[in-house]
């Protein structure tokens, strides 16, 4: 069976970064990768996701609802909407914890979910919620480093070391804030 | 990670981890394309991204992105006839665009070969609909290869070409949205050596190349015959693919092709029988020879696609008309025509026909949807400001007008601006229509300025000569915003500046007002001016894209840093204007009802401080209040 990982955030968060890095890291660990992005109108702040499978049975891009291992989110309630759509009983949600107030939210139609109802609901699907935070990060882009860094120090994919995932955020940033972003990395990496 | 320019720039074979888009791309290069062009639409833009990352005097091939997708296809059909490979790329409904031409290619000698790559989207993921363009590979004759993978969207791009070359004809290549966006290992072969030159080649002893009433059936009889001669290598050809059940054939068969071919390949492997799936790699016209084998080898088939009943109505057409005895499924409800095929749909739609062997996966219960996200303006954004100043002015029960681009957006809570919406350019004419006999209920439409260059312009001298009674507002970011920042004609990036008021002026609009879309009040006013005109009125809200303008500042600076606004708590009156109804992302509202600026997302424009009743937000320098 392919091991599914369902990617997601608001769009403008980089999450096409966060998802190369994991297809690289992958790929480094022997798997075979397939996967795919959102791209278009979503972008402008919508809800995005990106799809990995890993192993060679998985012939389609896209993670079927239901059927991920794991969920990682850059975002709580992107985190909370990507699990209800995609998480599979014992797969585990693992999402960076930060706010960004969607329009319903903001005028007051709808409340925007705390950290504990998060836990709770995911575990109503028979899953495992796991939040990251690292303060004081010098540009949100690298929320994507921490939860990179915080995936590979859970093991939660099989092959996907500290080493793997390390190697492959470097490839992928190539010269971009890339100290800052490791540092960022070994950070929510040590701190589980 | 291999570059984009490096991807395409490769002289040897050589394999990478990659998108689909981009996988064409490099396919154009290994097959000595020489010209491209597109209009840029999703899923299709990154393909011109990946043409364009390499630096113009270095390319072998020609790129532009023209105004529209008739030019772009125009273009190309003409390099071809000078003997030049081409190729040209759009989104599904840039095809409505680019028909009127398209329509007449397959009766011309394409002598350099022509691919049209078309990028259709089934689930509307990007798109106003779901059209399914294998209508238009009947209607044109012009035959039509579908990929389902990044490696395939090469190997077929170079089949395409090669097809069309031979055959001096055009070749559709149809991809779809998660083809276009797909990640794998693509194998890549070199780059051919000593591409032909540039020398024109057009003869006219090659057509004729002028369809009228004498040559029209001499022409069509040459486009059928090579329709046939298609379709006959097709029943030989590798692109069909055989997923054959373990247990050797079987008395299950499914016919299907592109991406629902893999979904109905993952969906055999967890049926309880053996099943064969025949993906087709061309869906037109179809390899009749080989259908008839695999059907004729099985008690009864299914048929699977996407969108409508196109594989379906023929493939049935063909089993009668043989008289083959093998039992034809198909889907059953009419929802299985809407939307985007995956294993567990297929699955689903197969167990309709054969209940012992598959299982209709259960829905999934996960309880109360959270807080939908849908997409918003940007941070910043003009559109935001003109949408906010223009709500203010207009009249009670006046009808707005969207066109496509960012802006309609503005349909969505809490602007609710620009309410019906049908094509590019179509809000000049969609809203004079709205304006006839109608003295009571003000017409106000939008336009983006990128549409405006692509079909708005007739529509634009109608108003005007017709002098027809409404409002246009025409929306000027300086760019083609939504699909990516490609350069829009007329800025200065490609070729020269066509100031856009001064067009305007020469195609004979007669009131005119141009406003810096942040100044709020001075829209209000300039919108209520155009109302009271009788007659055809037009004011550009001008703004330049804050998405592209901030990107650009921060790739010139990278240590930039940016002001901020803040809501001074002392002064804030809970009016909530900001939040509700500027509705800027960047407001936050906390459960014990303040409101505060996120920090992650605010520009620093101050477009909002004008907006707050209470005069409570305001700017901070770079720097400070972090
Ligand atoms: S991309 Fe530009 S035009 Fe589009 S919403 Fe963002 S700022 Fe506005
Ligand atoms: S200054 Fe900040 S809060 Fe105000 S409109 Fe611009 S981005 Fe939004």
């Amino acid at each position: 069976m392919a091991f599914n990982i369902y990617i997601c955030g608001v769009g403008g968060q980089g999450i096409g970064v966060l998802a190369a890095a994991l297809a690289a890291a992958a790929e480094a660990a022997g798997h075979s990768v397939r996967g795919c992005d959102t791209h278009g109108l979503a972008q402008r702040h919508g809800s995005v996701s990106s799809h990995l499978r890993l192993g060679g049975d998985a012939l389609t891009p896209r993670v079927p609802e239901g059927q991920a291992d794991v969920v990682l989110a850059l975002e709580r309630l992107e985190g909370l909407r990507g699990a209800l759509y995609a998480l599979k009983p014992g797969g585990t949600l693992l999402y960076y914890d930060t706010v960004y107030q969607p329009i319903t939210v903001r005028t007051g139609s709808r409340a925007y979910p705390a950290p504990g109802k998060v836990a709770a609901r995911v575990e109503e699907l028979g899953g495992k919620a796991v939040a990251v935070a690292v303060d004081g990060l010098a540009d949100p882009r690298m929320q994507n480093a921490a939860l990179l860094g915080r995936l590979a120090a859970l093991g939660l994919v099989p092959g996907l070391t500290r080493e793997v995932l390390r190697g492959a955020l470097a490839d992928t940033l190539g010269g971009r804030n890339l100290e800052a972003n490791l540092a960022v990395f070994d950070k929510a990496a040590g701190a589980a | 990670m291999i570059s984009l320019r490096e991807l395409m720039t490769k002289r040897d074979a050589f394999t990478g981890l990659t998108m689909g888009n981009y996988a064409l791309a490099r396919g154009m290069a290994e097959a000595g394309l020489r010209v491209a062009t597109s209009y840029p639409g999703s899923p299709t833009p990154e393909i011109g991204a990946a043409l364009l990352s390499v630096p113009e005097g270095e390319r072998p091939y020609y790129f532009e992105f023209s105004t529209n997708e008739k030019v772009a296809l125009e273009i190309a059909a003409g390099a071809s006839m000078n003997g030049h490979l081409s190729a040209c790329f759009f989104k599904s409904v840039g095809l409505n665009v680019a028909a009127d031409s398209l329509i007449q290619l397959a009766m011309m000698e394409l002598i350099g070969g022509l691919v049209v790559i078309l990028g259709d989207d089934p689930g509307a993921n990007s798109s106003q609909n779901e059209q399914d363009n294998r209508h238009f590979a009947r209607m044109s004759y012009i035959p039509m290869l579908e990929p389902a993978t990044p490696r395939e969207a090469r190997e077929m791009f170079l089949e395409a070409a090669s097809l069309s070359r031979r055959l001096r004809m055009p070749v559709f290549l149809r991809l779809t949205t998660h083809v276009c966006h797909a990640r794998e290992r693509v194998d890549f072969g070199p780059l051919p050596e000593g591409l032909p030159g540039w020398e024109p080649r057009f003869d006219p002893k090659n057509g004729p190349y002028v369809p009228v009433a004498s040559t029209v059936f001499p022409l069509k009889e040459k486009a059928l015959r090579k329709q046939d001669e298609f379709g006959r290598l097709m029943d030989v050809s590798a692109m069909n693919r055989l997923f054959p059940a373990a247990s050797g054939p079987a008395r299950l068969g499914i016919v299907s092709a592109g991406l629902p071919a893999l979904c109905a390949a993952e969906a055999v492997a967890g049926a309880a029988a053996p099943v064969d799936v025949l993906k087709l790699g061309c869906t037109w016209p179809l390899p009749a020879g080989k259908l008839c084998e695999f059907m004729s080898a099985r008690e009864e088939i299914f048929i699977l696609e996407d969108l409508d009943r196109v594989l379906e109505t023929e493939i049935k057409a063909l089993a009668f008309d043989r008289e083959l005895k093998c039992r034809i499924h198909s889907r059953r409800e009419r929802a299985d025509l809407m939307g985007e095929m995956t294993p567990p749909r297929a699955a689903a739609m197969l167990a309709s026909a054969w209940p012992d062997h598959f299982k209709a996966p259960p829905p999934r219960e996960a309880g109360e949807e959270p807080a939908a996200r849908l997409p918003q303006l940007c941070p910043g954004c003009g559109h935001r400001s003109a949408f906010h100043a223009i709500k203010r002015a207009l009249p009670p029960g006046a009808i707005t007008v969207a066109d496509i681009g960012c802006h309609s957006m503005g349909f969505m809570p809490p602007y609710e601006m620009g309410t019906v919406l049908l094509s590019m350019g179509h809000s000049v004419s969609t809203g004079a229509g709205l304006a006839l006999g109608n003295s009571s209920r003000k017409v106000v439409s939008f336009l983006g300025d990128s549409t405006f260059f692509h079909a708005a312009m007739p529509g634009i001298v109608n108003a005007v000569v017709q002098d027809s009674d409404m409002t246009l507002v025409l929306l000027e970011n300086g760019t083609t915003a939504m699909t990516g920042h490609q350069p829009r004609a007329g800025t200065g990036e490609i070729g020269d500046k066509i100031p856009l008021p001064r067009l305007l002026e020469a195609m004979g609009v007669k009131f005119m007002r141009d406003v810096e879309a942040y100044k709020q009040a001075e829209l209000s006013a300039a919108l209520k001016e155009a109302m009271d005109h009788k007659g055809f009125a037009l004011v550009v809200a001008r703004h330049p894209c804050m998405l592209k303008f901030m990107r650009e500042a921060k790739h010139k600076n990278p240590a930039l840093k940016t002001g901020r606004v803040a809501v001074d708590q002392s002064k804030c009156a809970r009016h909530y204007t900001c939040v509700a109804e500027f509705a800027c992302p960047s407001f936050v509202r906390h459960d014990d009802g303040s409101v505060t600026v996120h920090p992650e997302l605010c520009i620093g424009d101050g477009s909002c401080v004008q907006t707050c009743p209470a005069a409570a937000i305001v700017r901070e320098k770079p720097g400070e209040g972090k």
